[in-house]
């Protein structure tokens, strides 16, 4: 997939890190604004996307060989697993999915159990997802079906 | 409020009817964009501001992706050959509409009227917030009350680009000849 | 009541696509349609008259709220939809590089 001209490639050098520190800052607020972590991940996934889109397929670091792409999906859901089992061990209540962190006040950053760190896993899980689709079936779709 | 829903909802038929008799793969593609930036306009005139979020975005990506299938493949339409079998599929959702029309003006009084309805769990949604402590409802009810189905909803995104991987990688034996 | 019926009129629409188109692409988008018309229903059921989104501010004591969970429900729904939508259309790459058309006969015909 080729690349696009220079202009849009210096735009993007500029608007591409916005974008994503904006995805974070939705996720990151995802209790007390309205977003989360689905929509905070989609919006990276998005910034990644337009960086693809401008260079084209031969973006440095782009490699087959091993992707960390994959690792950061499976930890992103394990880690969704895990938060739940910890509510399992270690509450008084003892069942899956019990907040064992403490609730706070309502309005701050810090607070609502674990509801902070879910939207953050979920976020790298759907993030990784959506940037992996999109490269599985654009950027590689030549070259999958040869090697391996 | 309802005049500018309907509105919408009329532009977003439009588009959806037009996207499906279009001749080029293109067109079809972009005015099914409508449908979706329609239906973007319609969930924040229902205050429903997390899911604009979420589908504003997603819908940009699945143009991305269906407008990179066509330019790839090809983008034209077969001509039209009229058959004896999409006859009788008109006819058949034509009885169904029908019938569907009948039930509805006769038992159809059970459905509230627009905006007046409040379910009971709504109300016990809103009133137990010091159980989640978080300030947006929505979040406290998909990943506190409702934590299962996020979890489900995780397995199935995870599940989908497995299938995709794995879809696009098998090498046919005859594709070697 | 009308934007129920109109709700209703918009998920034939994309049921007709998917039953008589012969493009698989028309298909697929025929597909998203009814998908998008049923999250609509679901926000169009639990709409409040004069209520507002639901997030707790500080000067939002005491008002009416929208019903925070067909949102819920529907937020999870799009993604899915998404995930889906892939799928498809990784299934229909595969068969543009097997049989090289679009068209459901021919491929139905072909029987390679």
């Amino acid at each position: 997939m080729k690349g696009m001209s220079i202009i849009v490639q210096k735009i993007c050098q500029i608007v591409a890190p916005v974008i994503f520190l904006f995805g974070i800052y939705i996720v990151i607020h995802g209790h007390l604004t309205p977003g989360g972590g689905f929509a905070g991940g989609v919006i990276m996934a998005g910034a990644f996307i337009f960086q693809i889109i401008s260079y084209g397929s031969d973006l440095p670091k782009l490699q087959k060989k091993e992707f960390s792409l994959e690792i950061l999906e499976s930890s992103g859901i394990l880690g969704f697993l895990i938060i739940a089992c910890l509510g399992l061990l270690f509450s008084t209540v003892g069942i899956f999915f019990a907040n064992f962190l403490p609730t706070g006040k309502i309005g701050e950053l810090v607070s609502a159990g674990y509801i902070p760190l879910a939207n953050i896993v979920v976020a790298a899980e759907v993030s990784a997802a959506i940037s992996l689709i999109f490269l599985a079936m654009i950027v590689f779709k030549e070259e999958i079906s040869d090697d391996r | 409020m309802e005049i500018y829903l309907i509105i919408i909802l009329a532009l977003m038929i439009l588009g959806a009817v037009f996207s499906l008799h279009a001749k080029d793969l293109l067109s079809a593609v972009i005015s099914y964009g409508i449908v979706g930036f329609g239906l973007v306009i319609a969930f924040l005139l229902l205050q429903a501001p997390d899911l604009a979020l979420v589908l504003i975005v997603v819908e940009i990506i699945t143009l991305i992706i269906m407008l990179a299938v066509i330019k790839n493949t090809t983008h034209e339409e077969e001509k039209k050959s009229f058959s004896l079998s999409s006859v009788i599929y008109v006819c058949v959702a034509l009885l169904f509409t029908l019938f569907f029309f009948v039930i509805f003006a006769r038992f159809g009084s059970g459905l509230a009227r627009f905006g007046e309805d409040t379910m009971r769990m709504a109300t016990a949604y809103i009133d137990a917030v010091h159980l989640t402590g978080s300030a947006n409802l929505v979040t406290g009810v998909v990943f506190g009350f409702r934590a299962y189905d996020t979890l489900g909803e995780a397995t199935v995104l995870f599940t989908a680009v497995v299938g995709v991987l794995a879809i696009l990688r098998i090498k046919g034996k005859k594709e070697e000849d | 009541m009308i934007l129920y019926i109109l709700c209703f009129v918009l998920f034939m629409v994309g049921l007709y696509g998917v039953l008589v188109k012969r493009n698989l692409i028309k298909i697929i988008i025929g597909l998203a349609i009814i998908e998008y018309s049923v999250f609509l229903f679901l926000i169009l059921i639990g709409y409040v008259k004069d209520g507002t989104a639901p997030i707790l501010n500080s000067e939002a004591e005491g008002a009416i709220f929208v019903d925070p969970l067909p949102q819920a429900m529907v937020l999870t729904a799009i993604v899915i939809g998404l995930a889906t939508t892939a799928m498809l259309l990784s299934i229909a790459i595969r068969l543009y590089r097997k049989y090289g058309t679009f068209d459901i006969r021919e491929i139905r015909s072909l029987k390679g």
